[in-house]
């Protein structure tokens, strides 16, 4: 009797040692998925306290509506839209490559495309969307830029076209992706229903996958814009750092990252404005990219949730 | 049915399908497009940078005549920031996955996190060079030194450790939990000795492919600061005298290949250019068998296992 009390005690012991030790490892679990929660209130933190000091030296309307960007002068303007000027502009020339290119490719991949294809296509677009940046501004500014100085033979060395296009390459495996999985995720039935209407592939492909598919093609041209507005490397490398207030995808151009990356590799003192600057520019560009990074998520869930 | 109609149905049929052709065409060419760029990428450095690629390229260090340089502090420092990072991030994000998928219950709470994570993973990467800037390197005084890189790297590569993770963990079906429920496990024997060990190809797809992002990005490194002409490598990690470890090398002030690659691309000798698409090719070879290697890990890991 009393052993086998004993045994039972044990038993306790052990199970409450061990729901302890459960415990601990959950504990442990959360802690690390809230690194990540962390990252976010360390990123918004740091932008916020760093810029408050810089909006206490520049007023947010100058910083908003001054048509020039020198801060490292002694007659110093902060004026981000020549900085938004660029970066808008050579995200737009990426858009207008990247969307038509990514978008046939989805609907050739996801509706003409044979199973063998695919498995070779997709790999290939992988591994485009894998090399790094710098390689993309190194390929920019020593190919392409040499190539369109043939065909226009005024245009500077470094220009926003050049970045601009050779961005848009970069980004067409990300738009191509999350389009492509937003119209296999559009059930047979319907593409069954319209070809019994007597409809072709295309247009089955255009007035019914399409449409049925729209706000995922949307989540993925939106993210394709926030790669294109956050994009460093290749317009460091190939669309020069002279901040140019300018819409012309023909002349060089500062964007706010290629901002950020000049003022970074010099030698700006901790504290001084010129060290300030950068995450200002930071924060409207953080904010820029939260807000098409919203919008991309929420019509992502839409359409995961409609069928 | 009379001659004409017949002749018109016809008509109709015919153009629908040559429009089928068509775009079956462009689909094609974009296709070639994209792969092409791939091509004329490699053939261009090969063409400007083949010959630099000698075994002293690799064992010298940064030199001011271009002849003379190599990359050995560069890719020894890629090498180190590399270990650092995937000793934060493979933990962290993994752990991280688990918790989502295994224990996180279904709340507001639970819903934050995953927004964050999911945003996190659209914030350029330039601002996350911004965090570590005002927060590793002068809050913690860290300085720019390969702990502070790794960590930023980390961070940068955490969401997408996470989201496979994660995507690995749900592709295993219920019963194979409540298996392992039944025979009387906890919860963390179950995730221990069945989820983590059924879903580890998958995980480490995810990994391979979050370091092969991690190998190329620029833009944060540059950020904070790190040095571009290093001749001495960062400490030994193992010492003479006891206790035969040493981590100084995690405080040691490094260069890494995309920061040589960008630093010779900035020169206007054509010399140090030959010598950045030299390092470029090593690097693009370095990310795409990594990206190579993902990629057919998770081939295999479709044609093996069936559920």
């Amino acid at each position: 009797m009393s052993a086998e009390s004993g045994l039972t005690a044990g038993r306790l012991g052990h199970r409450r040692s061990r729901r302890l030790k459960e415990k601990a490892i959950e504990l442990v679990l959360f802690a690390c998925a809230m690194v990540a929660v962390l990252t976010t209130v360390g990123i918004v933190f740091i932008l916020l306290k760093e810029s408050l000091v810089f909006f206490r030296a520049v007023p947010i309307g100058d910083f908003l509506t001054d048509t020039q960007w020198t801060p490292l002068f002694a007659d110093a303007h902060f004026g981000i839209i020549v900085l938004l000027s660029g970066t808008l502009t050579s995200a737009a020339i990426a858009l207008s490559i990247a969307i038509p290119m990514g978008t046939v490719l989805a609907i050739y991949l996801s509706e003409f495309a044979g199973a063998r294809t695919r498995e070779i296509a997709k790999p290939v677009l992988e591994l485009l969307a894998g090399i790094p940046t710098i390689v993309f501004g190194y390929f920019a500014l020593f190919f392409l830029t040499p190539i369109l100085q043939q065909v226009l033979p005024w245009l500077p060395g470094f220009n926003l076209l050049s970045a601009g296009i050779v961005m848009g390459i970069m980004i067409v495996p990300y738009v191509s992706s999350i389009s492509e999985d937003a119209m296999r995720a559009v059930p047979v039935s319907l593409r069954e229903g319209s070809y019994a209407l007597g409809a072709t592939r295309l247009q089955t492909a255009v007035k019914v996958v399409v449409p049925a598919a729209f706000s995922g093609l949307a989540a993925g041209y939106i993210l394709g814009i926030s790669r294109a507005v956050g994009e460093t490397m290749i317009v460091a490398v190939a669309a020069g750092m002279q901040p140019n207030l300018t819409f012309n995808p023909f002349e060089q151009a500062a964007t706010i990252t290629a901002y950020i990356v000049q003022v970074a590799k010099g030698d700006l003192p901790h504290g001084s404005i010129g060290y300030q600057t950068i995450f200002a520019a930071g924060l409207t560009l953080f904010l820029l990219t939260l807000c098409f990074n919203l919008l991309g998520y929420w019509l992502r869930k839409r359409f995961r949730e409609v069928y | 049915m009379r001659r004409d109609d017949t002749a018109a149905i016809r008509a109709v049929i015919a153009a629908g399908k040559r429009k089928d052709l068509a775009f079956a065409v462009l689909g094609v060419a974009a296709l070639v497009f994209a792969a092409a760029t791939f091509v004329a990428l490699f053939t261009d450095m090969l063409i400007d940078g083949g010959h630099r690629l000698k075994l002293d390229f690799f064992t010298n260090f940064a030199s001011r005549r271009a002849e003379n340089a190599g990359i050995v502090a560069a890719w020894v420092g890629t090498l180190t920031v590399m270990v650092v990072t995937a000793a934060i991030a493979v933990p962290i994000g993994v752990a991280s996955g688990i918790y989502l998928e295994e224990y996180a219950p279904r709340n507001l709470f639970t819903d934050i996190i995953e927004i964050n994570i999911n945003n996190l993973a659209g914030v350029p990467s330039i601002v996350y060079g911004l965090l570590a800037l005002g927060m590793f390197v002068h809050t913690f005084g860290l300085g720019a030194s390969v702990l502070t890189a790794g960590l930023t790297l980390a961070l940068l590569i955490l969401p997408i450790v996470i989201v496979s993770t994660r995507e690995a963990i749900r592709s295993i079906p219920g019963v194979i939990r409540e298996a392992a429920y039944a025979l009387g496990a906890t919860r963390w024997q179950m995730v221990k000795d069945h989820v983590l060990p059924y879903s580890m190809p998958g995980i480490l797809t995810g990994i391979i492919i979050g370091l092969s992002r991690a190998i190329g990005e620029t833009a944060p490194i540059v950020t904070i600061g790190a040095v571009t002409f290093i001749a001495f490598l960062p400490p030994s990690p193992i010492t003479a005298e006891p206790p035969f470890l040493s981590f100084e090398w995690l405080s040691s002030a490094f260069t890494a290949m995309p920061i040589q690659i960008f630093n010779w691309t900035s020169r206007p000798d054509a010399a140090f250019q030959a010598n950045a698409s030299a390092a470029a090719l090593v690097l693009v070879l370095m990310t795409v068998l990594m990206n190579a290697f993902a990629i057919w890990l998770r081939w295999r890991l479709r044609r093996n296992i069936k559920w």
